[in-house]
Parts: structure tokens; C-alpha cells; sequence
């Protein structure tokens, strides 16, 4: 392990390194894709947008590819576009192939096996499901946004240069929740502890908007591009 | 616990600062941009810019600053201004703001709000509202009167069920403009801030006479706000974030102290 934040941007190691292939931004219209790109670009990190299923294994290898599962906006309707574009069941395969991916925000709540938001069945591609915060205190505001401290409860190669204290921005009103307390590898607290990352075998979700989270946001993107899907 | 935000306000004239900021290099006077960035580099958490362009021939200036900002700085960062329409809303969003800011248009034409809140989602609408302190009579039983066109115009509108319908019409966040405060550095208003903040279930941002850091301590704690708004503190360069979130940090309010 390298010291924490020794790369807090990780441009020398991008370059040292000669990563990255392409990563595959899932298009289904969710609001925070343009953000996401924009990050990847400020980063010279290569991407492109795929929006339909096929677009999105076409040529897909185990662990040179990556992709980036965005999303903002409603369970219901994001499954039901997810299907449309039938990028559902390519996630799913996407995933049984090793290809290192990254959820966010929504994109952490439907890779569980259900959202309360709407009664949705999700991905299930780990199990669990989405709670909503009122249900831990009645006197929170919901949604939770803004900036809030995240805490590695257990270490993820994503995660490496996270250190004590580090914020990220969240906006949402339902939170993932892991079946099994080994898939949960960052909390943080609002009312009650709650998962901020999951992640399960080359899968790695956040509920926090790493686009949106400064230098330490950007440094977590630039992990997950040299991430090769192993914990 | 959500740590409360600190968000720095720049207002926008034919895509330049209608205000001299103090540090930026004399080549990028005038240019929001290098503003941004040095404020996202010194630990803001959040930024706001207001179009007061007068002529809307010089709007589409507004939405070529938002890209180049989007470009460069990765927290959120809001617009307002002359958003009239959900189209207005979707051009500012497109462009890379993460929400918009809207104000006398919300007054006048309040669908606006459920619109763009639809349109959107209620994360991405902030409701801007300009307030001044009034008599208290059967039409503003709180004291606190809507006003719009920079205070000119008096609505004859309670702030506080403005505050409440805005909320339930899918609002996500709440700014509070204290039109008597405003320019007076004595401190943002307090009362009018709590009595909001009180009222509704989302978040409240507290914007008007912050002028020394007791007054952002003050109003994230007496004020009951999430967030304070400043501009000349910074613009003139008579605090740094960092001394702002220090001064907070050190009288035990939760703030982002690493970035």
C-alpha cells in the first residue's frame, strides 16, 4: 500500500501507469452523466457514452474495460429505462464478466435486489435493498445533501486514498443497504451510521457524487481507472 | 452529521464579475472563471451565480460561463438570474450547473417551481426569495413581506407561507435574502433566517450581511440556517474560506475542513 494521499489527483501514476482503456459511461438518461464525463475529461481519462445494451458489452473485456454506472432521479423509472435500453441485463453480464464497474448515487441503490422508491425490484447484483432516512429519525431533513464525512470500514483499492475526515457530496433520500455487512466498505452519518459504499467481487458503488466532491472525488474517479476488479 | 455549507455568491454582467474581486491576476480581472477556481481550490463548498444581465440579448453569455466553470471546478454550483421557463432552467443545467436559482419568475408565476421541480427533480430548485421587514398586518402576519426587482417592488406576500407553498410547489432548498441586511455587514437577519428555516423541512441558506465570521457562526447556529451566502467578505479578499471554516471548525460547528 501507498502511503494515503500521496496521489491525491493521480495524474504521474495515470501516466506511469499507461492506463486506461475507455470507460463506458451507461447512458439511461440519468442526470449526472454530463458531470461525470466532465470529470473524466478534466482528468484525461478516456471515456464514451454507451445508452443501449448492446452498445454496452460489445467487445467488453474482463478487466481491461471499465464502466461507470451514473445516476439521479427515481428507482422506478430508471429500472424501467434500464430495460428499454435493455442495459439491464448487460450490467448484469457486464458484471459476471469481471469488468471493473462504479455506481453512483442511484447507481448504488439499483445495483441492490430492491428500492423502496416506488416498491422497484432492482439488479440484484448484490443483495440488499434502499431504505428511506425518515425511517431512522422523523426530524431529518430528506433529502440528505451537502458535504458529509465518509469512513473506509473496510479497505477497497477505490478507496485508497481516502483519509480520515474526507468529505464528499451527497444529495438523495433513500440510502443503500447491503444484505451482508462484508459488502459495506464506507459508512458515513445522517440521524444513524449508513452505507456510502458497497461493492461486491469487481462492482464498487457510491452513494456520494464523486463528481461533485472535489479533489478528493476526482482522486477516487482516477482509482477506480487503475482499478483492475479485484478487492 | 451533514456539515454546513459555506457558498460563495458572484454576480454576472455580460459574462464578467459585477464586482472587483481583489486577488485574481490583473489579466483575469473582470472573469468568473479564475474567481471560481480559486475559491474551489480554497475550500468553498458551493458556488452561486447570479445573471444580472440587463439585456437578454447577452444571456446565451451567461450559459458559455457555465460551461467553461463546469469544466474546471467539481463541486456544485447553482445559476440564477432571469430563469423565467423550464427551457431557461434546462439550457443553465445542460451547461453543467448542478441546480438553478429561481426568483421574481417563481413570485410571479409560481407552476414554475412544480414545473422545473418535475422537469428536474425538487434536488435541482433552489427558491430565491428577497425579504424585507414590514408591520406586521392581516396580509404579513409574520412581519416579513416578499419583495422583488432588488426590494423595489413589494409583493404583499408573507414570507413565510411563500416559504411553505415554495416547499410544498417541490422546491429542494430555500434562499433567504435579507433585503434589509443586505450591504450592511452587521450580520445576516436572524430571526427572519430561524423563523424560515423553522417553518420548512428543507434546507435554508441564509444570504444577506455577512460581513465577519461571528455572523456565519450566528446564523448556522441562532439562525438555525444549512448554509450561509457571502460575497464581499471574499470578493475583497477581507477573509479567506479557510479562515471562515476555521473560526467555525473552532466554535464546534461541523464544517468541510479538508478539500
Amino acid at each position: 500500500m501507498e502511503p494515503p494521499g500521496s496521489i491525491r489527483d493521480g495524474e504521474a501514476s495515470h501516466r506511469q501507469r499507461g492506463c486506461c482503456d475507455v470507460i463506458r459511461i451507461v447512458d439511461y438518461e440519468a442526470g449526472n452523466l454530463t458531470s461525470v464525463r466532465r470529470a473524466l475529461d478534466h482528468l484525461d481519462i478516456r471515456c464514451r457514452i454507451v445508452s443501449s445494451g448492446e452498445a454496452l458489452v460489445a467487445g467488453l473485456s474482463g478487466s481491461a474495460d471499465r464502466i461507470i454506472f451514473p445516476g439521479v432521479g427515481h428507482a422506478g423509472a430508471a429500472m424501467r429505462r434500464l430495460r428499454e435500453r435493455a442495459l439491464d441485463e448487460a450490467l448484469v453480464e457486464a458484471f459476471q464478466r469481471g469488468t471493473p464497474i462504479l455506481g453512483i448515487c442511484l447507481g448504488a441503490q439499483i445495483v441492490l435486489t430492491a428500492s423502496e422508491e416506488g416498491d422497484t425490484p432492482c439488479l440484484d447484483l448484490i443483495r440488499g435493498h434502499c431504505p428511506r432516512f425518515e425511517l431512522i429519525d422523523p426530524g431529518l431533513k430528506v433529502p440528505h445533501m451537502g458535504w458529509n464525512e465518509v469512513e473506509v470500514v473496510r479497505p477497497h483499492p477505490v478507496l485508497r486514498d481516502l483519509r480520515e475526515g474526507d468529505a464528499f457530496y451527497f444529495v438523495h433520500s433513500y440510502y443503500p443497504l447491503p444484505r451482508q455487512t462484508t459488502d459495506i466498505f464506507a459508512t458515513c452519518e445522517y440521524g444513524a451510521p449508513f452505507p456510502a459504499v458497497i461493492g461486491r467481487d469487481n462492482l464498487v458503488a457510491t452513494q456520494f457524487h464523486p463528481e461533485k466532491s472535489g479533489r478528493v472525488g476526482l482522486s477516487l474517479l482516477r482509482r477506480f481507472a487503475e482499478w483492475d476488479g479485484v478487492v | 452529521m451533514v456539515s454546513k455549507r459555506i457558498i460563495a455568491c458572484l454576480d454576472v454582467r455580460d459574462g464578467k464579475l459585477a464586482k472587483s474581486v481583489k486577488f485574481v491576476n490583473t489579466k483575469d480581472i473582470g472573469d468568473p472563471v479564475p474567481v471560481a477556481r480559486d475559491y474551489y481550490e480554497g475550500g468553498i463548498d458551493e458556488l452561486v451565480f447570479y445573471d444580472i444581465t440587463a439585456s437578454s440579448d447577452n444571456r446565451d453569455i451567461m450559459l458559455d460561463v457555465v460551461s467553461k466553470v463546469a469544466a474546471e471546478i467539481f463541486i456544485p454550483f447553482s445559476v440564477g438570474g432571469g430563469l423565467r421557463s423550464v427551457e431557461d432552467c434546462r439550457r443553465v443545467l445542460l451547461a453543467g450547473a448542478e441546480k438553478v436559482n429561481v426568483n421574481s419568475a417563481a413570485v410571479q408565476r409560481p407552476e414554475l417551481i412544480a414545473e422545473a421541480s418535475r422537469a428536474f427533480g425538487a434536488q435541482c430548485v433552489v427558491l430565491s426569495m428577497d425579504v424585507r421587514a414590514v408591520p406586521v398586518t392581516p396580509d404579513i402576519p409574520s412581519g416579513y413581506e416578499i419583495v422583488i426587482h432588488g426590494g423595489r417592488t413589494p409583493m404583499g406576500i408573507d414570507a413565510l407561507h411563500w416559504a411553505e407553498r415554495g416547499e410544498r410547489l417541490g422546491a429542494g432548498e430555500i434562499v433567504v435574502n435579507s433585503i434589509d441586511a443586505d450591504g450592511t455587514k452587521a450580520g445576516y437577519a436572524i430571526e427572519l433566517t430561524r423563523a424560515i428555516a423553522d417553518t420548512v423541512g428543507i434546507p435554508v441558506i441564509a444570504s444577506g450581511g455577512g460581513g465577519r465570521p461571528e455572523h456565519l457562526y450566528q446564523v448556522l447556529t441562532e439562525g438555525h440556517a444549512d448554509a450561509a451566502l457571502v460575497a464581499s467578505i471574499l470578493h475583497y479578499g477581507e477573509y479567506t474560506i479557510g479562515e471562515l471554516k476555521r473560526h467555525l471548525h473552532e466554535q464546534g460547528v461541523k464544517v468541510r475542513m479538508r478539500w
